[in-house]
């Protein structure tokens, strides 16, 4: 294989990886605490606040809404002044976590609404602060599940970094546009489609294995 | 030690409990016992305030549960502990983690946790499971875990929520026993909820059968069973015979506890009075630590009636179910 191709691969695969891997890490950081307030200010939740819980759905609805390849354009300002450039992987750090925070938000709502009510209520009756059941019994409890809700967002991060190559930030779906199918190379589309299906491949496997592992106790 | 006035709850229109007293001694277990939607889940969620009452209050050793909020009312529930149905295991921590948990709530230091978490294992004849997670536990083991977590911060009063419905009948007893040995050696005064009439008969001591939020009836689980037509005897002494009674016959039933089971009463019977005896069904049954039985006889001959007086002034419980009017009346009369 063309020496040259080669490291085009490599580079855009660790191009892919990077564009992922911290905007996997900003959502996750950002969407859990996002789906906890969405809980707690439930209707049924420890603090119910009608105006806060709608207002947050309907931003968190919008977000989600939002075709990723109009966010990665539209929000270019927005780009500008976070990251001081429009162009390039960091570039599309942004937008692709922006539109990975509302995804993993509803994704830790669900984790956080699936534990058991009868240990919140335990949690209660020995003296606990919502505080309390929130640290040591809500998040604890969620975690294989927020394990395996990560997962699946990561899934469609790879998916999305695909289109980064618009502002471009490079990455395989980016090499697999211009190389496979603007210049008719059916060798580098097939080999990024590879790499994209084994780089998906190792993420499910890792993520099951360790929400297994939880499970397991 | 739980003194209950007048709790009333209701959701909207719906009356969930109503009017509901009760003074509950120290070392006593005492059951309520219902249906489901009979409000025994409301009455004890009420003492420790997991739901608050509409009205009435709730006094638990000495301070007013009902008037409490935020900080004051979460240290009031350290002070009781609670037992579930469905275990209530945090799954992501082992049993010793379990145990160990309303003591972080509380604030001990690590070393306290270890040592009073070693006591409580060996309390509950988990030695040696404390690294278990629930996963890797049975049902019975679960509960006793739970029971270990409630009694961590050693309260003096247990709610037990249907805390044996999820298990088998083996493990039920088991449970029992070690409830009724806590309560024992610890004085431990229990307030249980429960649908099942066989945990009122081992472990309670006094009961309250609640029908959709009343109380229909309680006092002594051994007075009550001694009681023919009580619901509790009824419970506790089913299937009465249906054998068609031959004429001038009449059925009774007589129940008797304790002192007056070891005494000859039958064979005192017919040999004082002129009448046939016989004996349709009995049982006796070790209710709240007392034996009580019921026996149903069908009587008959020239001296039925002196018969029954006589087991009246002999102060036995008799119901006579069927007879000739003449009967009827006679029961009807009797004071």
């Amino acid at each position: 294989m063309d020496p040259q191709l080669l490291s085009s691969l490599w580079t855009a695969t660790l191009e892919t990886i990077y564009m992922v891997s911290v905007s996997a890490v900003l959502a996750a950081l950002f969407g859990l605490p996002l789906g906890l307030l969405l809980v707690i200010a439930a209707p049924k939740g420890f603090l119910p606040n009608p105006a806060l819980y709608q207002g947050l759905g309907s931003v968190v609805n919008a977000g989600r809404s939002l075709p990723f390849i109009i966010l990665l354009v539209a929000i270019i300002p927005l780009t500008r002044l976070i990251v001081g450039t429009t162009i390039g992987s960091t570039a599309a750090l942004v937008p692709l976590t922006l539109s990975a925070i509302p995804f993993y938000a509803r994704v830790a709502e669900t984790s956080l609404l699936e534990v058991d009510r009868g240990l919140v209520e335990a949690a209660e009756s020995m003296g606990c602060s919502y505080w309390q059941v929130i640290a040591k019994v809500l998040i604890p409890e969620a975690v294989p599940s927020l394990v395996l809700g990560l997962t699946i967002m990561v899934i469609s991060l790879i998916g999305y970094s695909a289109m980064a190559g618009v502002v471009g930030g490079g990455g395989l779906g980016d090499l697999a546009i211009r190389y496979g199918y603007q210049r008719f190379n059916t060798q580098v589309m097939l080999i990024t489609v590879v790499l994209l299906i084994v780089l998906v491949q190792i993420v499910q496997w890792v993520g099951d294995a360790i929400a297994r592992q939880m499970r397991r106790r | 030690m739980i003194t209950i006035r007048e709790l009333r709850k209701v959701y909207g229109p719906f009356v969930a409990l109503e009017s509901f007293s009760e003074e509950i001694q120290a070392g006593e277990i005492f059951g309520v016992i219902g249906q489901s939607g009979a409000g025994k889940s409301t009455l004890i969620r009420c003492v420790n305030r997991l739901e608050t009452p509409t009205s009435g209050t709730v006094v638990v050793d000495g301070q007013d549960i009902t008037a409490l909020s935020g900080p004051d009312l979460r240290r009031a529930r350290q002070r009781m502990g609670m037992i579930f149905q469905h275990f209530n295991l945090l799954s992501s921590r082992t049993a010793a983690g379990n145990i160990a948990f309303p003591l972080e709530v509380m604030g001990y230091s690590r070393l306290q946790r270890k040592a009073r978490v070693e006591e409580l294992l060996a309390l509950v004849g988990l030695e040696g499971k404390g690294n278990n997670y629930p996963a890797q536990l049975s049902g019975g083991q679960k509960q006793r875990v739970g029971i270990a977590r409630a009694l961590a911060a050693k309260p003096k009063v247990l709610l037990s929520d249907e805390a044996t419905s999820a298990l088998d009948p083996q493990t039920t007893r088991s449970i029992l026993d070690l409830l009724k040995d806590l309560n024992q050696k610890m004085g431990l005064t229990i307030l249980l909820i429960t649908h099942d009439m066989g945990v009122v008969k081992h472990i309670c001591d006094r009961v309250a059968i609640l029908e959709k939020g009343r109380v229909v009836e309680r006092g002594r689980v051994a007075d009550l069973a001694a009681q023919p037509h009580s619901r509790l005897a009824q419970d506790f002494f089913p299937q009465r015979s249906q054998q068609p009674l031959r004429s001038g016959s009449l059925r009774a039933t007589i129940a008797f506890q304790g002192e007056t089971a070891n005494q000859p009463i039958i064979s005192r019977l017919v040999r004082q009075f002129d009448i046939e005896v016989n004996i349709l069904k009995g049982s006796i049954e070790t209710i709240g630590g007392q034996s009580v039985g019921q026996l149903q006889l069908e009587l008959s001959g020239a001296e039925t009636e002196a018969a029954l007086q006589y087991l009246y002034q002999q102060n036995i419980e008799v119901e006579v179910h069927d007879g000739s009017p003449a009967f009827e009346q006679l029961v009807d009369s009797h004071p």
